[in-house]
């Protein structure tokens, strides 16, 4: 039977605090109350506008990427339906229910598909920095140098093709290296949404900050992974704002509910009426703000 | 255990339906016990030969992040939904967590809830240990619970479901009274250990919220029926003979904003139904032994 080298049972860093130092703890029940502009439960809609190379690249291979072999025209073009049509779908539904939303996008879709792009920005939209495309993954076996002028190469690849210099920062994956924080703070983002660790925005060490996209609660895991029906992801959706509401209101501090769409699966025909459901009640609920992220980035970064 | 054999030795065979009567305190048929794992899952471990402690490149940020929400979210929204229908916690606790977020600890101390072992951190595996390695972990748990909290553990969840083929014997030598990894029997049962005594408690891993949303993929109502179909079956059996029911916890998923409404309903229902005795993984094993 193969041993364990003694070093195994060291533990370098177990002190109070984290094991790193990217951020510090605290406990978000603890913190000042914050207040939102209206209501006291921030709607984030945030949208992921992904293109994916037929050829499959990058330090990993993205979520919902290439799977059979070459060509795999089959994901290709299943994905490329979430630009062409179900983020469209998207944008009329928005518009009905009068919200803003953010949309996390390849610079391979600003410069592919202008239309697109246009329509987010005209429609009140924000335009979040999403890497160049779902070959654009980040982690840290990737140098930090080749990391930094992936992330610059993206952001300017968005403002050339799009006209907006985004502030915020979604990885592929919410994936980082060690280096991400850092990366992103020198190329004059202010936010990131990678860290699900919180459920109000935080500082990192280095004054970046993070606005957590709850993984949990994107259409990708619930219905995607768990395979759960768009009535279940509605039901979950509607379960949270209403848990959130209430400890907004027993504790007196505004709560945030990030709600995670992709075009390709909650864009669907038959899916597309649960989301339009889902925004007509919301939207009639006192206790919603809708707000982009960078919204609530700002008036969380006003009172804190 | 039998080292090597191919049946390990662990408990002896006892048959559902010809069962020593089993009483709970009050006439209550279903002992049940709520085991939230309060743990710390480290950034950068070493990588053990025998397990990948996560799935991508570290830091694996999702994987951090998501087990970081119980200790800055959902550990005080979890605890608090226990405190208002009356359970209390017996916690499986990476013992490291006493020096990372002692504020957690204390909020569990302050509820009057157990502490049992589940290891120095969830990303340190037993696997291939020395004995003299096992002994170190052990005494490890116990100084470092003693130290932070006042209690003496008495139980064992081994960290991330790691073991050796000496695990349980060490632990009866160390005067533990019960492991939780053990998943036979829906009543406490004797495990049979090299020397002393050892109770195995129902840890029911299948109900575990882990087991609920990301192996049966359920909603979070989905899951409280399922405890709640799981209570009522328990029950009506634990009349014939007292059973137990153990709810298995980790915040960063039950204390999600869509799951802690409907988790809430259930605690509602067991609480009020009448039939359960709502005790610590403790109080269970002693009632049980007093009757062997």
């Amino acid at each position: 039977m193969s041993t364990l080298a003694p070093s195994y049972l060291e533990y370098p860093h177990r002190r109070e605090g984290y094991d790193h130092d990217l951020y510090a703890w605290s406990n978000m029940h603890a913190r000042p109350p914050v207040t939102w502009p209206q209501g006291s439960v921030a709607v984030w809609l945030c949208v992921s506008l992904e293109w994916f190379p037929i050829l499959p690249g990058g330090p990993f291979t993205a979520p919902g990427h290439m799977v059979t072999a070459y060509p795999d025209y089959r994901h290709y073009t299943a994905r490329d339906y979430g630009n062409r049509v179900g983020a469209w779908r998207f944008l009329d539904a928005f518009e009905k229910a009068g919200v803003k939303a953010s949309f996390a996008t390849n610079a391979a879709i600003a410069e592919r598909y202008p239309e697109l792009v246009a329509a987010v920005i005209a429609g009140g939209h924000e335009i979040i920095a999403h890497s160049t495309d779902m070959n654009g993954t980040i982690d840290s076996t990737l140098a930090a140098e080749a990391e930094a002028a992936l992330v610059a190469e993206a952001i300017e690849r968005i403002e050339r093709a799009s006209g907006v210099r985004p502030t915020g920062w979604l990885s592929i994956a919410r994936q980082q290296s060690f280096s991400t924080p850092g990366i992103l703070k020198e190329q004059g983002l202010t936010y990131c949404c990678d860290w699900v660790n919180d459920e109000l925005p935080y500082r990192f060490a280095n004054g970046l900050i993070n606005l957590p996209l709850n993984h949990e609660l994107s259409d990708r895991q619930i219905i995607t992974v768990q395979q759960k029906s768009a009535a279940s992801w509605a039901e979950s959706m509607r379960d949270a704002f209403d848990w959130l509401a209430r400890e907004a209101a027993t504790s007196g501090g505004a709560r945030m509910l990030p709600i995670h769409l992709t075009p390709y699966i909650m864009g669907l025909p038959y899916r597309i009426a649960a989301l339009e459901e889902l925004l007509a009640e919301l939207t009639r609920r006192p206790e919603a703000w809708f707000a982009r992220g960078d919204e609530i980035v700002g008036a969380w970064k006003a009172q804190t | 255990m039998r080292e090597g054999a191919s049946d390990p030795g662990l408990y002896d065979y006892h048959p559902y339906n010809a069962r020593p009567r089993i009483v709970w305190p009050g006439g209550k048929t279903v002992a049940v016990w709520v085991a939230p794992n309060l743990e710390y899952y480290e950034i950068d471990p070493p990588v053990h030969p025998k397990r990948k402690p996560w799935g991508r490149v570290h830091p694996d940020v999702v994987g951090y992040a998501h087990r970081d929400h119980s200790n800055r979210v959902s550990h005080w929204r979890m605890t608090e939904v226990m405190s208002r229908h009356g359970f209390p916690g017996s916690v499986s606790l990476s013992v490291a967590l006493c020096q990372h977020h002692p504020e957690v600890v204390a909020d569990a101390v302050a509820r009057g809830w157990e502490f049992f072992s589940h290891g120095i951190y969830n990303t340190r595996y037993c696997y291939d240990m020395t004995e003299e390695q096992e002994r170190a972990i052990i005494e490890d748990s116990i100084a470092t619970v003693r130290a932070a909290t006042g209690q003496t553990i008495r139980g064992w969840l081994a960290p991330a479901l790691t073991h050796t083929p000496r695990t349980l014997d060490l632990l009866a030598e160390y005067g533990f009274d019960y492991t939780c990894d053990l998943y036979h029997d829906d009543q406490v049962q004797e495990v049979k250990v090299a020397k002393g005594r050892l109770a195995s408690i129902p840890y029911s891993l299948e109900v575990n919220d882990h087991y609920g949303f990301f192996v049966y993929n359920m909603s979070g109502r989905e899951y409280a029926e399922t405890l709640i179909r799981q209570f009522e079956r328990l029950a009506s059996e634990g009349e014939k003979s007292g059973t137990v029911m153990c709810i298995p916890l980790h915040a960063y998923l039950i204390g999600q904003p869509h799951r802690i409404g409907p988790f809430e309903e259930a605690l509602r229902h067991i609480a009020s139904d009448g039939r359960a005795w709502i005790a610590r993984a403790g109080e269970i094993v002693d009632a049980w032994r007093a009757q062997q």
